[in-house]
Parts: C-alpha cells; sequence; structure tokens
C-alpha cells in the first residue's frame, strides 16, 4: 500500500516525532507507515484521515 | 529512549519477577544442597523458583494486551513468534538426539532459558528488518 503520509506532514512542518504525539503512537510507528514496512490498521488509517481533514484514499493508496 | 506507559509497567513487573527468581532460587539451591527439605515441603520449594518465570510469561502476555501503540505490538508479537520457533526447534531436535542416546539429558527448564534467547533473536531480526529494536 502506497501512502502521502511524508508529504502531508511535510506541508505542515511537523517532524515525525510531532505526529507521532498528535496520533499517539510512537515516532517508529510513524516511520514505519511513511516508508511503506507497516500498514496501518482501519482505526489508526481513519484517525491519521481525520487529522488531516481527509478521506483515507486520499492518503492511502493500493500498490 | 522513552518508553510508553505499557512499556513502563513491564519493565517494572519484569524487573520484579526477576528479582524475586533471584530471592527464591538461592535459598532453593542452599536448601537442597544441604539436604533440608523433604516430602511436601521439598516439593514447595522446588517449585517457588518456577513461578516468577511463569509469571515474566504472563507479563510479556499482559504487556502485548495493554500496549496501544499497534506497531509496537506488531514487532513484539513477531518477536514472541521467533523465540518460540527458535525454543520447538532446538526442544524437538534435541529431544530426538536424546531419545537416540547421541546427546547428554538436559533439564526441562531449559525451553524457557532458549525461549528467552528467542525473544533477543527476534529482536536482532526486527533490527536488521525493520531498523527497529523495540
Amino acid at each position: 500500500m502506497n501512502n502521502r503520509l511524508k508529504v502531508l506532514r511535510a506541508e505542515r512542518n511537523w517532524s515525525q516525532a510531532d505526529l507521532a504525539e498528535r496520533l499517539e503512537v510512537s515516532r517508529q510507528s510513524v516511520n514505519a507507515i511513511e516508508t511503506g514496512k507497516y500498514d496501518p490498521s482501519l482505526p489508526l488509517a481513519f484517525k491519521i484521515a481525520a487529522l488531516f481533514a481527509l478521506p483515507i484514499e486520499a492518503i492511502f493508496s493500493a500498490d | 529512549m522513552a518508553f510508553n506507559p505499557a512499556q513502563k509497567r513491564y519493565n517494572k513487573r519484569v524487573i520484579g519477577l526477576s528479582l524475586l527468581y533471584a530471592a527464591l532460587l538461592l535459598p532453593a539451591v542452599w536448601l537442597f544442597k544441604h539436604h533440608m527439605v523433604t516430602g511436601p515441603l521439598a516439593w514447595v520449594v522446588a517449585i517457588l523458583p518456577a513461578l516468577p518465570i511463569v509469571a515474566i510469561f504472563a507479563a510479556i502476555g499482559g504487556y502485548i494486551v495493554e500496549e496501544t501503540d499497534e506497531y509496537q505490538r506488531m514487532l513484539l508479537i513477531r518477536q514472541t513468534l521467533y523465540a518460540s520457533g527458535f525454543m520447538l526447534a532446538i526442544i524437538t531436535v534435541w529431544g530426538f538426539l536424546e531419545s537416540f542416546d547421541m546427546v547428554g539429558h538436559i533439564p526441562a527448564y531449559w525451553a524457557s532459558v532458549l525461549w528467552f534467547a528467542g525473544l533477543g533473536l527476534g529482536r536482532c531480526v526486527n533490527r536488521f528488518t525493520e531498523g527497529n529494536w523495540s
């Protein structure tokens, strides 16, 4: 699965740690999602979408 | 490295249980060495050091349940799968070798020792595949 998390985060000048704090996860989790090593669960994907005020499909897409 | 609340609770439990293990093992070894326990009391003294180890397994299970960071939880579960596979493979091979009188007998608690060693192996695998020691 691909995602635009890094771009969306950069647009807001947030570090991985900033985003992790807002999502209440570890910085390692944000890094793993951004680099495509880990696909988040549906609840976490919804949380990410809510944080960026975007639909899930605007952030995540199939390979 | 900062620990989240679930990791802090887990660390506290494991440290406490490790100290309890040492506190129970040393007197048990001493009592048996000096032939000071027999009968039902000997059973109790022999079993007591095993209980904190069993409780550490429960603490690991508790941490998996309490960890709210799903990625960290996935890494830990993967670590325990490596530990289980590592321990089962060695114990199984050793068991057959022992049955055919190729190697000597090892006490059953070595299964736990190997499982904990497997946790370390799983951690290394996480480090090299994910770039993460957690």
